[in-house]
């Protein structure tokens, strides 16, 4: 088993590697999020009970906006150093690889979202069992994000203005985790019952982790050629 | 190989498809337009006036047959798609950027129709109704592949970057319909009901279906006239097109 997910470990370490030797790039996501999602009651009004109301939401597309940030990074500076050939001519899975590639991608962009998120969860007046709904929704959704992300970012590698393209691919695909992770903490609200929302949420990620990292792969074949 | 197999992988090549697409261009045209003169008489002249909604519901004879197509031919693409990514074929990826903005035009159509037909009937442009709200995510699906395509220069790339996208599209569209249905139950119950339609009268239905075929006419039509174009554009450098093609 541990001789079958080296390449993956071996490839979540490089890129965290890779982002603790660069740090300003992982902590502009991060200030990214917070001021996004603080721009929205300067732009709303300061009405609590309003701010209650949009805080899962506006968290939620602060959360996608943030992960659009890294995507562009993921595989292009391995792409132009050639490093991405290498790893899908060389005969450990380049698929586990490409998976270890995402799963570092979540660790650096989207689990210091989820971490934050009840913080910024409190500036919106939210109730402690929100937050921990919210958190609990992030946690399950982001990953989510990254994978499916990854499949826009290899089928726009090396490609002119991949990063306005990116978004212009990737976003509709990111509608449901958005409104059954919003929604899971609305339904709280309404007293209808958020378990629904987040088994829903963990199916997509099931599927997620199923398929996203074998369509990347085909997809940098592709781009590869 | 048998002789069926034989003539179906025939006309999977550039060279041998686009005299046959040019063949069929008038016959396709013509029907479009004796289908949609039939359409238009019926759904103007013939079908009687809507009891609650008035006139006003003969948009209808545009807007669900731009819908039915939007849809359609997105599973269309995914089928090229599918069938260029396991046999290689050249022309596969060709006919999925062929059909790609007619696809886009038909989602534009239907929203565009849709919007002029809830103001006088619901009373406002727009609403968040689970169908409009997918329809337009259709919309967006579409904008994104043909971008990706613009956006690539080496056409074989291309072609095999819009198919992955295609797929993925397809396999997501049933659960954006299905999340943005829920999303807007949980919301709130449905203020408008398209589904509740009272049982329509058959002119209706008549007019409603020959629009229907004159849409898939268009789309033939067009599809095929910009296949036409592709293949000379990626093929201009090769004997069969100097030969024949140019003349």
């Amino acid at each position: 088993m541990s001789n079958f997910l080296t390449p993956f470990l071996q490839a979540v370490r490089r890129d965290l590697l890779l982002a603790a030797r660069h740090k300003t790039e992982v902590i502009t996501a991060l200030f990214f999020f917070v001021i996004v999602v603080n721009l929205l009651p300067l732009g709303i009004g300061p009405d609590a009970d309003l701010l209650r109301k949009i805080a899962p939401g506006a968290l939620w597309i602060g959360a996608l906006l943030a992960t659009l940030l890294g995507l562009q990074r993921l595989f292009a500076p391995d792409h132009q150093d050639g490093t991405l050939e290498q790893m899908a001519l060389s005969p450990q899975s380049f698929t586990l690889l490409i998976a270890g590639k995402i799963m570092a991608h979540w660790l650096v962009s989207g689990l210091p979202v989820v971490l934050i998120a009840p913080l910024l969860g409190v500036q919106f007046d939210l109730p402690a069992r929100s937050l921990g709904i919210l958190t609990l929704s992030l946690l399950l959704g982001t990953p989510i994000l990254s994978l499916i992300g990854a499949v826009g970012a290899a089928l726009t590698l090396g490609v002119r203005g991949s990063g306005v393209l990116l978004s212009l691919l990737i976003l509709p695909l990111y509608i449901p985790a958005l409104i059954f992770g919003a929604g899971a903490v609305e339904a709280d609200l309404a007293g209808l019952g958020f378990e629904g929302h987040l088994s829903l949420l963990g199916a997509l990620l099931l599927a997620s982790i199923v398929f996203a990292p074998w369509v990347a792969t085909v997809a940098l074949r592709v781009a590869l050629e | 190989m048998s002789a069926s197999l034989f003539n179906w992988f025939k006309f999977a090549s550039p060279a041998s498809f686009f005299p046959l697409a040019g063949r069929l261009v008038p016959w396709f045209a013509a029907a479009t337009l004796v289908l949609a003169a039939a359409g238009l008489w019926v759904g103007f002249a013939v079908a009687p006036t809507d009891a609650q909604q008035g006139e006003g519901y003969r948009i209808i004879f545009v807007h669900v047959p731009a819908s039915w197509m939007s849809m359609f031919i997105y599973c269309v693409m995914a089928f090229w798609s599918a069938l260029g990514l396991s046999f290689n074929t050249r022309l596969s990826g060709m006919m999925t950027s062929a059909l790609a903005p007619t696809g886009a035009l038909f989602a534009f159509l239907s929203l565009w129709t849709g919007s002029l037909w809830g103001k006088p009937m619901w009373g406002a442009w727009w609403v968040w109704d689970a169908r409009l709200t997918s329809q337009l995510i259709l919309f967006f699906l579409y904008l994104g592949f043909i971008a990706l395509q613009a956006a690539i220069d080496d056409p074989r790339r291309a072609d095999k970057a819009g198919a992955i996208l295609a797929l993925v599209g397809v396999v997501n569209v049933p659960i954006i319909y299905f999340s943005v249905q829920w999303w807007n139950t949980l919301h709130q119950g449905a203020s408008v009901s398209m589904t509740k339609a009272p049982s329509m009268a058959h002119t209706m239905l008549l007019g409603m279906l020959l629009m229907a075929l004159a849409f898939w006419a268009y789309t033939i039509t067009m599809a095929l006239i910009r296949v036409r174009c592709i293949i000379l554009e990626r093929e201009l450098t090769s004997e069969w097109v100097k030969k024949n093609a140019m003349e």
